[in-house]
């Protein structure tokens, strides 16, 4: 279906909006955001101590930290038309989403959650038009896929490599549709890497 | 659009317009490439794993890649690295970075780079002389402020 032909993404939004703010989360949430006991049974009878798990999830915390803020320069760059501009602040919504879940989940298993950078170094000089921000946040989005492919494999707590190929498949959207919105084959190949 | 992807040579260009094109099912024509530019192009193609973290001219969640090659691990002045990386002692060239990519929390327990590495060698040499590339773009020249660091 073409980016043009999707649902009004203001109703996409509100029904995102609708749905995540009674915390209506996916069963993959739900197992991460499992209380302590069960995460710390779970924990150590996979390939790590639960330390590396931390790192993994912190790691991943601060790419979607970044990826809010790098939504919030495009929202506010004034080049983004409205469709476009909804659409782009809903996938914000969805990282925000996905940041909250990771924060909590490092302190359900003792960690301290990433924060967000007083300041991002982004590209903003080479940032002209709708193409350029549509683009730019196509790179990223298609970086998260790869980021949590990579990261699936190396959990001890295979609830926490479900949780991250949940959010993968996320992101594999995010960036489709990016793709769809410039133009481009929205799914470019059989398997992503 | 990167300054990369500006700057970058005109095979490079022919080439990806070749790709591009190719996935779009129209028929063209590219400058025909030798093996070290297929190289280039192919490790560029896998450094969009990267971009997940990093960039070459700016530190995002992972330092940046300008300058990489003979740089000692760790020590991009005000990147927040894991004491890992700081204690590591390695210096990048192409047999540290290969080893690294293969399996980074494997060689190096406790980096921050979260990733369960590149596993093909040849994804891994054409990754490292993409970098290497890069390293005379226009992003990593020394007028770049990610080139002074």
């Amino acid at each position: 279906m073409s980016f043009l032909q999707m649902p009004h993404p203001a109703a996409a939004r509100r029904a995102f909006l609708g749905r995540s703010s009674g915390l209506v989360l996916s069963g993959t949430a739900i197992a991460l955001l499992a209380g302590n006991d069960v995460l710390a049974a779970q924990q150590g009878k996979g390939k790590n101590d639960g330390q590396q798990d931390v790192q993994i999830l912190n790691t991943a915390l601060g790419a979607e930290l970044e990826a809010i803020a790098a939504y919030q320069l495009g929202a506010e760059s004034k080049l983004l038309e409205k469709p476009v501009l909804d659409l782009a602040v809903t996938f914000q919504g969805h990282h925000k989403a996905h940041a909250d879940v990771l924060a909590q989940t490092v302190e359900k298993l003792g960690g301290k959650p990433a924060v967000a950078k007083a300041r991002y170094d982004f590209p903003v000089d080479q940032l002209k038009s709708q193409a350029d921000v549509l683009r730019f946040a196509a790179r990223l989005e298609q970086g998260a896929v790869s980021a949590y492919l990579g990261a699936v494999p190396l959990f001890g707590n295979r609830d926490l490599s479900k949780a991250a190929a949940s959010i993968l498949g996320d992101e594999a959207m995010h960036w489709a549709i990016l793709r769809n919105a410039l133009g481009e084959a929205p799914v470019p190949a059989a398997f992503v890497s | 659009m990167s300054g990369l992807w500006r700057h970058r040579p005109r095979w490079l260009a022919g080439a990806l317009v070749l790709a591009v094109a190719g996935m779009a099912g129209a028929a063209t024509f590219a400058p025909p490439a030798d093996s070290s530019q297929q190289q280039v192009l192919h490790g560029e193609q896998v450094y969009v794993r990267c971009q997940a973290c990093h960039a070459l001219a700016q530190d995002r969640v992972g330092p940046h890649h300008c300058g990489l090659l003979g740089r000692r691990a760790g020590s991009v002045p005000g990147f927040a690295y894991s004491q890992a990386m700081k204690d590591s002692r390695i210096t990048w060239d192409e047999k540290t970075l290969d080893q690294f990519l293969s399996g980074p929390l494997k060689t190096m327990p406790g980096t921050s780079m979260t990733y369960d590495g590149v596993p093909d060698a040849k994804d891994r040499a054409d990754l490292i002389a993409y970098l290497r590339h890069a390293n005379e773009s226009a992003q990593c020249r020394p007028s770049s402020s990610a080139a002074q660091r």
